[in-house]
């Protein structure tokens, strides 16, 4: 009897939502010191930050799956389990894009071409700012759900994605720029290393891209 | 005359079990909801339920004590042989029990108040005859099991809705806070006191007219009301909290709220839940002390007395750990939600209660929760839950009735 009104309400979703973006920051953070060790060549460094990587990536994907397992189709929400399942995914992502290209980096003991180092590690740093942001947006979940989704609320979050959009073409600009600056330089280097040099670029670009996503998929919830 | 001793030592022990069993699991429900929301700490709900629910069942719980004592049982086809109904009472007690007993022990949602009308409507229909049993009376109960979880479920989506609205969408939720929740407190607490007054209080010998009810409700309500706002206006923001959640100083001002609709509540439980354990135990200790059924008997206060009581001594003993563990797993209720819901739920059950109705005080807290959900207010209700809960009605009323019918037969075999 008495566990009826306990029992009525499921696992909510909201804070173990805002938990996971915010490992999945702390994971792309990383790649700061990441690539700042492998530019100096200091792989020890690396590495052990390659690992802190891996673990993150780990602590989100276990809590992503127990996030799922704690949604069950029974359950009755303001907001499509659907719409949050795809946000958990992308947020997801955004770890998963970090380990992918600390992976390549780590695994060739890819040098970062001097010309470009500075100009690259800004790069970066940008698409950790958009993941930054993307994690900004998502903690406003909770207040987003006590409002019902109406109201000043949504326009807060409404101007966090437009942050997070403007941050986002930000990156592309830079990303497009570091190209154009390891073309001018591509024949002076080994032409293996210069296309995965482009992969790299292209996968750390993916972050950015991510947190993007996770910023749509808020504002799908917006929509309902 | 040792016969009659017997009857009343027995009703009473049967009745304060039943009482100790509501205290122990039933008001965990009511209190809960403040103590998830931590709005009142364990102590502080013990306090508050112990005050309120007694003060619920001696003043409010008159009229549904009536119902479930002689409204259920065409007491007219008795009179040749009223220990027919002693044992009819003293059965449905003992099977309501047991039952409850049984389930609480495996987690099913059962209703007290479906077991005890079950098991009366039970021993009267197969111990006495099916025309023993008022189907009329029977039909509105059961109606008004339906219409109050859908009632409250209505006042607590209107009420969620309007929180929404003048609050928490308002640029300065704070600021709205502090204008709009003493108003919510005059109505919570005008509400309750009004509906007191008019049905319940005629039960203790105080009969006000309604120009008079309505004035002592007013000036009820805007006592508490200034007392609340006054707490209110020193509530300052913590900046620190207000970092990780937005919300966090509007919800203590909700907070304030909410120790009102607490008391409310437990208020109303005591009001409607204590006549399922003191009704049948009313019935036998009339027809004891005066050898026949009369109709117009008037409730002997130390029976509502020992029922608010053993409700009291069940809270202390075990519903203290009830409510810290239901309190845990529904944090999902803050105050802001919480207390829509208790407000809800806590007005649908004093009507009820002062129209005589005993209904289910869970299931109409549960409708109530389900209104603020419909209002997109709680992250996430699971409907496998509410389907158990549907389910739980049609297996309680014919296992009370069983048991009722069972023990009938042997207290009237054993009983002298």
């Amino acid at each position: 009897m008495a566990n009826v009104l306990a029992n009525i309400f499921g696992s909510s979703p909201v804070r173990p939502l805002e938990k996971h973006i915010g490992i999945a920051f702390r994971c792309a953070k990383q790649l700061h010191g990441f690539f700042a060790a492998a530019i100096k060549g200091n792989w020890d460094k690396a590495s052990a930050v390659r690992s802190e990587i891996e673990r993150l990536e780990h602590e989100a994907d276990d809590l992503k799956k127990k996030i799922r397992l704690g949604l069950p189709k029974s359950l009755f929400m303001p907001v499509p389990r659907e719409d949050l399942l795809e946000l958990l995914l992308v947020q997801d992502k955004i770890a998963n894009r970090t380990r992918d290209v600390s992976g390549i980096v780590m695994g060739r003991k890819m040098q970062i071409p001097a010309d470009i180092a500075t100009q690259f590690l800004e790069f970066v740093d940008r698409n950790i700012d958009a993941a930054k942001q993307a994690r900004k947006s998502v903690r406003e979940l909770d207040e987003l759900f006590t409002t019902g989704f109406r109201g000043a609320e949504v326009d807060l979050v409404t101007g966090l994605i437009e942050e997070l959009d403007q941050i986002e073409t930000d990156t592309d600009d830079k990303q497009a720029a570091l190209r154009g600056a390891l073309f001018a330089i591509e024949d002076t280097l080994n032409p293996v290393d210069a296309v995965f040099m482009y992969q790299v670029i292209e996968l750390t670009g993916e972050i950015a891209d991510m947190a993007e996503r996770v910023g749509r998929r808020l504002e799908l919830l917006l929509s309902h | 005359m040792e016969a009659e001793i017997v009857y009343i030592v027995l009703a009473a022990a049967f009745g304060m079990f039943m009482a100790w069993g509501i205290g122990a699991n039933d008001v965990a429900n009511a209190m809960a909801t403040s103590v998830g929301s931590k709005a009142l700490t364990i102590k502080q709900a013990i306090l508050v339920a112990a005050v309120f629910e007694f003060l619920g069942a001696v003043l409010a719980g008159g009229a549904v004590t009536d119902t479930v004592r002689k409204g259920i049982v065409d007491t007219n086809l008795l009179a040749s042989d009223p220990k027919l109904l002693v044992y009819g009472m003293l059965a449905a007690l003992l099977a309501a029990g047991t039952w409850l007993f049984v389930a609480s022990k495996n987690g099913w949602p059962v209703s007290t108040t479906h077991s005890i009308v079950g098991a009366i409507v039970g021993f009267a229909a197969v111990g006495i005859g099916i025309d023993a049993v008022q189907w009329g009376k029977v039909g509105e109960i059961v109606m008004s099991w339906v219409v109050s979880p859908l009632t409250a479920g209505f006042i607590a989506y209107l009420i969620y809705q309007s929180v929404q609205r003048l609050i928490l969408r308002q640029d300065d939720p704070l600021a709205m806070a502090k204008r709009y929740v003493p108003v919510y407190i005059f109505l919570a607490a005008f509400t309750i006191t009004l509906v007191t007054i008019l049905k319940g209080l005629k039960h203790v010998g105080l009969d006000l007219s309604l120009r008079d009810a309505y004035v002592l409700a007013i000036l009820i309500a805007l006592g508490i009301s200034v007392i609340g706002s006054l707490i209110i206006q020193r509530i300052q923001p913590d900046k620190k909290a207000e970092k990780n959640a937005h919300f966090h100083t509007v919800e203590r001002v909700f907070g304030v709220l909410m120790v009102v609709t607490a008391c409310g509540m437990a208020f109303a439980h005591g009001s409607n839940d204590v006549a399922n354990a003191i009704g049948p135990l009313a019935a036998v200790v009339s027809v004891a002390q005066n050898g026949v059924i009369t109709a117009k008997s008037t409730l002997p206060i130390w029976v509502l007395m020992l029922g608010g009581g053993g409700i009291v001594v069940g809270l202390a003993t075990y519903g203290r750990h009830v409510i810290a563990t239901v309190g845990k797993k529904i944090t999902q209720l803050t105050p802001s939600r919480g207390f829509a819901a208790e407000l809800a739920a806590a007005t649908t059950i004093v009507i009820a209660s002062g129209t005589g109705m005993p209904i289910s005080t869970t299931h109409t807290l549960v409708g109530a929760v389900l209104g603020v959900g419909m209002a997109r207010g709680i992250e996430a209700i699971d409907l496998r839950v509410v389907a158990r809960i549907l389910v739980s009605w049609v297996v309680t009323i014919p296992a009370g009735a069983f048991l009722a019918i069972v023990f009938f037969f042997i207290f009237k075999m054993v009983l002298p």
